[in-house]
């Protein structure tokens, strides 16, 4: 068996906590945004759904310095968070979470909102000629309809943070065990030439992540098209 | 007559052409900023032109060792172009110190850093920023200071650390780290610290940062990198440097 470093063992499990709840709270958020974004015909859709893209354009560590500034002391964020005794965001955890979620965004909303338009106005219709209220026909018809979409989604979100490295690296400032992800891991290890602990990482996560994708596309069954 | 004395204009302006050069360089990006300057003065005297990569220098040694296309390497540390010696990529016993690196204590916020650097011993500060000491000979730098001065173990809660010393520099800049460990030519100009706060540590508390230039054996204009090397060794350059906040050797 490989023999992991007690920090590289850290590394591992904080990448599965930070991609595990910025998943969950991705498909929090992107399910009523994709839901707008499906059926709104207001005109500012548009603009909503390219800012929500924006993150597949932009450079990660560009987005990492631009959130390492509206999070600093003189940043929008930044002044919010510490008026309200929260601290700053830079360095922690939770600054990750919300790097990476917004980072993540357009893999979460994307397929659920092609799952929702796929869906269409009529089976609504006819929840809605059934007496279904508006709730319930989110919940009962809507919801249950775009299995596949929340599922290539999660698969996405939870994957595509796994692999992240810009964002985190900007904002993390490699702490072990509050943002020392694995990415960050494997690349310092690259950098000071320690190759044989970066192949055990490295092949692990390829490994590891093969394995996640595999279990949850044949889990899932039908899984939208992305 | 008229036509010779044309036709003389022109190869005059040819041999111009074919005489002037290209160096391309790799530069550690603390010494990206005297580079430009360097440059320009270099090119007024010798006509041959540098084309800058500024970069990491462990990124450059593993690049080099793969064939990446330079001709002149100037590191931020000693080791990396000695390697390249050993390894046959360099031209032999050409490397040589071109500046010596300094550390320094620096806050963004004016009145933070004292002119003794005290407040590494008080704590008033959140975080403490200094480059990765496995990948950054300024952040060895930073270590062996802090281990020196008997704080290392007690800094620990707040330390973040770049992957190398222009990212430490953000870090400290943006405000979000109220204290770093940076190279001084990153926060001086014209013989002075330009904004916020800072210490100068001496330099009895870390071991020299010898920044170390080398020739590379895949040149493509031999000729015009060795004058770069010899320039590099110049008053003029000299001046430039200093004025950048690095000592010489």
């Amino acid at each position: 068996m490989f023999q992991l470093a007690p920090e590289d063992l850290q590394s591992v499990w904080l990448t599965l906590k930070l991609a595990s709840v910025t998943t969950v709270l991705l498909l929090m958020i992107a399910t009523p945004l994709a839901w707008w974004l499906a059926n709104s015909r207001r005109w500012y859709k548009g603009p909503v759904a390219a800012v929500v893209a924006l993150p597949l354009v932009i450079p990660p560590t560009v987005l990492g310095f631009y959130l390492l500034l509206l999070m600093g002391p003189h940043g929008a964020v930044g002044e919010l968070t510490t008026s309200l005794n929260l601290g700053r965001l830079p360095f922690t955890f939770a600054g990750l979470v919300i790097g990476s979620v917004l980072f993540s965004m357009p893999f979460a909303v994307q397929p659920i909102q092609s799952a929702f338009e796929s869906i269409g106005r009529r089976p609504l219709e006819v929840a809605a000629t059934l007496r279904a209220g508006v709730w319930d026909q989110f919940f009962s018809v809507a919801l249950p309809l775009a299995r596949p979409g929340f599922i290539t989604a999660s698969i996405l979100a939870f994957a595509h943070t796994v692999g992240e490295f810009g964002v985190v690296l900007m904002l993390g400032g490699n702490i072990p065990g509050e943002t020392r992800v694995l990415s960050v891991a494997i690349y310092s290890h690259v950098e000071a030439m320690e190759y044989a602990s970066a192949h055990v990482l490295a092949g692990g996560m390829v490994l590891f992540s093969f394995l996640v994708l595999l279990a949850l596309y044949l889990a899932g069954g039908k899984v939208a098209k992305v | 007559m008229r036509i010779s004395m044309a036709t003389l204009l022109l190869l005059g302006l040819m041999s111009v052409e074919v005489y002037a050069g290209e160096v391309r360089v790799a530069v550690a990006s603390n010494f990206a900023a005297p580079m430009e300057r360097i440059a320009v003065a270099f090119q007024q005297q010798s006509g041959h032109t540098l084309k800058l990569s500024p970069g990491a220098s462990g990124k450059f040694y593993a690049q080099i060792a793969s064939g990446a296309p330079f001709d002149v390497f100037l590191s931020a540390d000693e080791t990396n172009p000695q390697r390249l010696e050993q390894d046959g990529l360099a031209v032999a016993n050409s490397s040589f110190v071109y500046a010596l690196g300094k550390l320094v204590l620096w806050s963004a916020q004016p009145g933070l850093v004292d002119a003794k650097g005290a407040v590494l011993g008080k704590g008033n500060f959140n975080k403490l920023a200094y480059a990765d000491p496995k990948l950054a000979p300024y952040g060895l730098a930073a270590k062996e200071t802090l281990e020196k001065l008997g704080l290392w173990n007690s800094v620990q809660g707040k330390l973040v650390s770049g992957e190398n010393i222009t990212q430490t520099y953000q870090f400290a800049a943006t405000g979000n780290a109220e204290l770093g460990f940076v190279a001084l030519s990153q926060v001086y100009k014209d013989g002075k610290v330009t904004e916020g706060s800072s210490w100068l540590v001496p330099s009895n508390l870390y071991s020299p940062i010898r920044q170390s230039a080398v020739q590379l054996k895949a040149a493509k204009d031999p000729a015009a990198a060795r004058a770069l090397m010899t320039y590099l060794k110049s008053k003029k350059a000299a001046e430039i440097i200093r004025s950048f906040g690095y000592e010489l050797p």
